[in-house]
């Protein structure tokens, strides 16, 4: 049974790595043939350097992938934070469908209903360049802003909500214990919900697709525009520049996650509010048998 | 505090919104050109080829003494480009439809008239490629490559007697080692140059016989593929594809097993043209740039590049290029600058949208027939209502364990 198991995962594991490793092989191979590995050469690489066209594709989709999961980062904390200090449990619900939607909507329908909006707009405003480079990264932070709340949200609600109350017992302002005492403990989520919008953003092709005007081509649009000839192995190099720059970034950030919780920078501040809220609870357990009595 | 943030937010938002829509004026005097080419289909620097967007900015600063910034996209279809054009989104100076697309757009007033004496190169183009169907007047478009579609085979794999015909492509010798091409006009073309008929046929009975002619086709084809076919050919997994002349010299670059020749009952030719598409801001330059395109350096770089043949005389009487393209294939030559004579030609037309309706609903009925059959609607029926099933019961299984309380 357990030969059994493991052969499944090892079999899941397969499929799942094995079309990039064969990826990676071939931005290896020293010609242009995909069937045939000739022989090692890193020519495709230097390749990928000399190509103004991918290159230049490259560089928009870093900036719009970096810009707009900055974007969408801080107004996702800023919702998540405003959903998590909401009274009204319904308006709540709400409001969390409706941001729900541009994830769970397919995205060619974001992308044609933003085109539409951006020409209609842009046609009334009589600019000439509807689309452009602002079009496309009002388009990525829309749909990036779902998966950075989600990501946000539950951190907020795990967060004891004693904390920021014994902040502010101990003397914060509201904004102190909102960056001192809150923000670092929902950080983690932060952290997943800015990887995710930017690896979103990155290989996003359907919305960008719709909402890029003529001055900025992203790499996915590049790629698919490539598929009437060939799709030259400068891109698997590419590709496998891509995969190595995320895989270091996430195992970064696994890290980093760790060190975080093991030593606090301030253990005799921390230690103050952890009594605080063991005060408060206790005063609060306290209040609520008084009221059974 | 709260509403001081909050209106702070929105005007910040405000502000970035009407950034967004105000025509972008910025960057001093640099005029911007919108160019919306196909993919791979110009000599971009790689490779040690020439970059000749970055030699464009070069050479107008140095003639007219003002900066310039090539703005270049591409595309992967004639129809994608035509939908961006025409939902009017974003406005380009330089495009490069194919002929029947050239034709569409002309109907419907989507390009400018070129003002050819700001295009003194075009007289270089070959008498053969003025004055066709999708612009008579030449008023409109300056080709900038053209080809025919013919049949790659693999030597290794295909007997020399059945090479020469459309035929092969039906012959079950080989079957299983044949590809198709993955969209209706060339798939049905086939049939139909095969047949010699008439490939703008609004005819049905005669798009009914070519759809019959692939159904037939059909157990014997590997597989119907488009840009797969580079590598399927290359890779020999499959023996013989139609494809296009040009992209040939590509494949045998890496596979010199392959050879090519052009059916004798006549294949489809085509013309990549430039043009400017109407509501260009900067007409003159996107003129300069479709000449600079046309100058004999600059042209015989693209051809090299794309490997497809040039209507441009000065490329292909340029000795350089005619050495490069010998050595890439013996027959190079020969093979891109067909007499068009000796084999019958064909330019696809624009098609009207009822016979474009009766070539979708063909073609749908040709792909959905497929050897999984009507057996892949019943496995999906199936799994649809399994789910149901189980869901209702675990309802049931529910309510009934509530009402025992």
């Amino acid at each position: 049974m357990k030969i059994l198991s493991r052969s499944y995962i090892a079999l899941i594991i397969a499929i799942l790595y094995i079309p990039i490793l064969v990826l990676m092989l071939f931005s290896f191979n020293s010609t242009n043939n995909t069937g045939v590995f000739t022989g090692f050469s890193t020519y495709w690489y230097e390749e990928l350097f000399r190509s103004a066209e991918t290159f230049t594709a490259l560089k928009n989709t870093l900036i719009l992938a970096v810009s707009s999961a900055v974007i969408s980062t801080l107004i996702g904390t800023a919702a998540s934070l405003g959903l998590h200090r909401m009274r009204s449990k319904f308006l709540r619900g709400a409001i969390v469908s409706v941001t729900n939607i541009p994830m769970m909507n397919p995205d060619i329908v974001t992308g044609i209903s933003m085109m539409l909006l951006f020409v209609f707009v842009g046609t009334r405003l009589g600019s000439a360049d509807k689309l452009n480079f602002w079009t496309l990264l009002i388009a990525h932070v829309t749909f990036n802003l779902p998966y950075v709340i989600l990501n946000v949200t539950p951190k907020f609600r795990q967060m004891d909500k004693h904390l920021p109350e014994a902040a502010l017992d101990l003397g914060c302002t509201p904004v102190q214990s909102f960056f001192k005492v809150e923000l670092p403990n929902v950080m983690p989520g932060i952290v997943t919900g800015f990887i995710m919008a930017f690896t979103l953003s990155l290989d996003d092709f359907v919305i960008s697709y719709f909402c890029a005007g003529s001055d900025f081509q992203t790499l996915p649009i590049l790629i698919y525009s490539m598929t009437k000839k060939e799709v030259k192995p400068d891109i698997y190099a590419l590709s496998t520049l891509m995969i190595i720059a995320v895989l270091t970034l996430l195992i970064l950030t696994n890290l980093t996650g760790d060190r975080d919780g093991k030593n606090s920078k301030n253990p005799d501040w921390r230690s103050h509010m952890r009594q605080r809220v063991q005060e408060r609870r206790a005063h609060r357990t306290a209040g609520k048998g008084g009221d059974a009595k | 505090m709260k509403r001081i943030l909050s209106s702070l937010l929105l005007l910040s938002l405000v502000l970035s919104l009407v950034a967004v829509f105000l025509p972008s004026c910025g960057g001093g005097d640099v005029i911007v050109l919108n160019v919306y080419n196909w993919g791979e289909y110009i000599s971009d620097g790689s490779e040690g080829t020439l970059d000749v967007n970055a030699a464009f900015e070069e050479y107008y600063y140095e003639t007219y003494g003002q900066k310039i910034k090539v703005n270049y996209t591409t595309y992967a279809s004639n129809e994608d480009m035509y939908a961006k054009l025409r939902s009017g989104s974003a406005s380009y100076d330089v495009i490069i439809p194919s002929d029947y697309m050239i034709q569409r757009m002309i109907d419907e007033g989507m390009l400018e008239k070129l003002n050819l004496s700001n295009i003194p190169n075009a007289q270089y183009i070959a008498p053969e490629f003025r004055g066709q169907y999708y612009d008579p007047n030449n008023e409109y478009s300056v080709p900038y490559t053209c080809g025919m579609v013919g049949i790659i085979y693999n030597t290794n794999m295909v007997d020399e007697e059945d090479i020469g015909s459309w035929d092969i492509l039906w012959n079950d010798k080989y079957s299983g080692k044949i590809l198709q091409f993955n969209n209706a006009r060339d798939a049905f073309g086939t049939a139909m140059y095969y047949q010699q008929m008439d490939v703008n046929t609004k005819n049905r009975a005669d798009w009914e016989a070519a759809l019959q002619l692939l159904k037939d086709q059909k157990p014997i084809v590997q597989g119907y593929v488009m840009d797969e076919v580079f590598n399927k050919m290359k890779g020999e997994s499959a023996a013989i594809a139609p494809y296009y002349a040009g992209d040939y010299l590509t494949m045998y670059d890496s596979n010199d097993a392959l050879a090519f020749y052009y059916p004798e009952e006549g294949t489809n030719i085509f013309v990549d043209a430039m043009c400017i598409p109407t509501g260009s801001r900067n007409k003159d330059a996107a003129e300069a740039y479709i000449n600079f395109m046309l100058s004999e350096e600059i042209a015989v770089a693209n051809a090299e590049y794309i490997g497809y043949a040039s209507p441009n005389l000065l490329v292909r009487e340029n000795e350089e290029y005619i050495e490069y393209m010998e050595d890439w294939h013996e027959d190079a030559m020969s093979i891109l600058y067909y007499d068009a004579e000796s084999v019958p030609t064909q330019y696809y037309h624009m098609l009207d949208v009822d016979t474009q309706n009766v070539a979708n609903e063909l073609w749908e009925q040709l792909k959905i027939e497929s050897s999984v059959g009507s057996s892949i609607h019943t496995i999906a029926l199936v799994i649809v209502i399994l789910c149901a099933a189980f869901f209702l019961w675990r309802f049931i299984l529910k309510k009934y364990r509530t009402s025992q309380y």
